[in-house]
């Protein structure tokens, strides 16, 4: 069987697994869905603030559909023995990061749908303007944060404390990276963190092209902030890269 | 079914250290076609390190190494899908089922077997619609031996695949090894226990730090040999070893009776593993 045909295989078993999965499938389609519905109700009739906060839950998908779960499964895969396993058949590793990158692709779009129907059919806010900087932001995104996420991974221990390190990183960054408010409205110092941080840069990005009617153009610092992010993750995911748990080792 | 050609295994002078610890210290052994090989040896003795090598997993230090006429360390793909593996310990997709799993991994190989028939092979009929995180024990390392087998490769590695197990378990795990030397596979087998070899292995490499101390037919190793002890009237305790336990028992109790003693504390044993390696030791020394 051709690459081609594998990577397409690894991605439906991929697929099929998520929806299989209580907490994966929750976190993929629920939570997006309560946060919009979480900020619909607090920020009703203020379209001010609903327009920062859907593309802010937008790049918050984003980074939860492939940072969180890339750097979660593969911690599990790993310490499991699966990684190990898949080693040993004849599977290319090339089929097999496709199919799970793919699946990561995925989930970030069906959650963005979502994000971007809910987000205008209820709470009012216009239909993206600029569709090429929304697909080349979500591109820039899903790479650098999958990146991240499978460099993350290498530093988890076992999948017992992989929701700690997740989060010690998720947290903090949509906390301070503008994602539930307006970042240029917060305290110089905050703002200033912010600015290096990729979750800032790709919800600006995305908050451009769904909201401001801003083009690439505008945006170009913040891809290269996500390039840069995505070539540190890059070198980091393929040298700590690691198919055998830790304990074997 | 044997391929005549080359044989299944080679490895001349393989070394492997990790650091300063030499795992394996420049070991020769072949496995023949068709053959199940038994590594036996106790645990660090270098078993999981040489089957690793073999199997791809670990770069060697030294030594020549082939499988099925190919080099195990350039990971070819053409290698991986002629040879099956069970790893020591090692997970499945929790929220598959085991029929799922099954076939999945069989569509990852060329040529594989039909997904029925590898379970009933395993004995994974009655679980084959649950969850592969249901199972137990026993029956995740049958779905081990089926994800091995469903490939249809002509080598099968088993590392230690019955540690742990309850004696039921052990002797389903068996009943699979011998239908896969059946099938005409050849297989290489690690375990730490002595009767596991002697009940599977048509031959046994003993190995011991990292190099082998003997290697033969199982009962060619001493292990058909039974010890029989006793305290004699001195006090000193005796032993004798012999492959024929009721001759010696017979000579020895009619000698006692006919000097009115006691055989105190009489016992018959199978020598243990650990007594095969003092006595491999001390031949050695």
């Amino acid at each position: 069987m051709s690459v081609a045909a594998l990577t397409w295989r690894q991605y439906r078993l991929e697929r099929r697994m998520f929806w299989r999965n209580p907490s994966a499938a929750f976190f993929g389609v629920v939570l997006p869905l309560g946060l919009l519905a979480i900020f619909g109700a607090v920020f009703a009739g203020r379209q001010e603030d609903l327009d920062v906060i859907v593309p802010g839950i937008a790049g918050l998908s984003v980074m939860s559909a492939t940072f969180t779960s890339l750097a979660y499964n593969l911690t599990t895969l790993r310490e499991r023995g699966i990684l190990k396993r898949l080693r040993g058949t004849p599977l290319p590793t090339s089929a097999y990061l496709g199919g799970l990158a793919a699946n990561a692709v995925a989930n970030a779009v069906l959650q963005l749908v979502i994000v971007i129907v809910v987000g205008n059919l209820l709470l009012g806010v216009e239909w993206p303007s600029e569709w090429v900087s929304l697909a080349v932001f979500v591109a820039a995104g899903v790479i650098c944060f999958a990146l991240l996420g499978i460099a993350l991974s290498h530093a988890i221990p076992n999948p017992e404390s992989a929701p700690a390190y997740v989060n010690a990183v998720f947290l903090p960054q949509i906390l301070i990276a503008g994602v539930f408010y307006d970042a240029s409205e917060a305290p110089t110092v905050i703002h200033d963190i912010a600015q290096v941080l990729p979750l800032t840069h790709l919800v600006n990005g995305l908050s451009g092209a769904m909201v401001d009617g801003e083009g690439l153009g505008t945006h170009g610092v913040a891809l290269l902030v996500l390039a840069w992010w995505a070539a540190v993750g890059g070198v980091l995911a393929v040298r700590g890269f690691s198919w055998e748990a830790r304990q074997d080792r | 079914m044997m391929k005549a050609m080359t044989p299944a295994i080679e490895v001349t002078g393989l070394s492997k250290s990790y650091g300063a610890r030499h795992a394996v210290r420049g070991i020769d052994f072949r496995v023949e076609r068709g053959e199940v090989f038994g590594l036996l040896g106790p645990n660090g003795a270098g078993k999981t390190t040489t089957v690793e090598v073999l199997e791809g997993y670990r770069a060697r230090d030294a030594g020549e190494v082939s499988v099925l006429g190919l080099d195990p360390g350039r990971r070819s793909r053409a290698l991986r899908a002629r040879v099956g593996i069970v790893l020591q310990s090692c997970g499945t997709y929790p929220h598959l089922t085991v029929r799922e799993t099954v076939t999945h991994f069989g569509s990852l190989y060329p040529a594989p077997r039909s997904v029925d028939e590898v379970l009933a092979l395993a004995g994974l009929e009655e679980c084959a619609d649950r969850r592969a995180r249901t199972l137990s024990g026993g029956q995740a390392r049958r779905l081990d031996f089926a994800l091995a087998l469903v490939g249809d490769p002509e080598l099968v590695f088993l590392d230690e695949p019955t540690t742990g197990f309850d004696p039921a378990a052990r002797r389903a795990a068996w009943d699979v090894i011998r239908a896969l030397r059946d099938l005409g596979k050849t297989v290489v087998l690690t375990t730490h226990y002595l009767d596991e070899a002697q009940a599977l292995a048509d031959r046994v490499a003993i190995l011991q730090d990292g190099l082998i101390l003997a290697e033969g037919p199982p009962d060619a190793l001493g292990a058909s040999r039974y010890r029989v002890a006793w305290r004699g009237p001195d006090g000193a305790l005796e032993e004798r070893f012999t492959e024929d336990p009721t001759t010696l028992l017979a000579q020895l109790t009619a000698e006692a009776i006919a000097r009115g003693e006691k055989l105190e504390e009489l016992s018959v044993t199978r020598p243990s593993l650990e007594d095969v390696y003092l006595e491999l030791t001390e031949a050695v020394a």
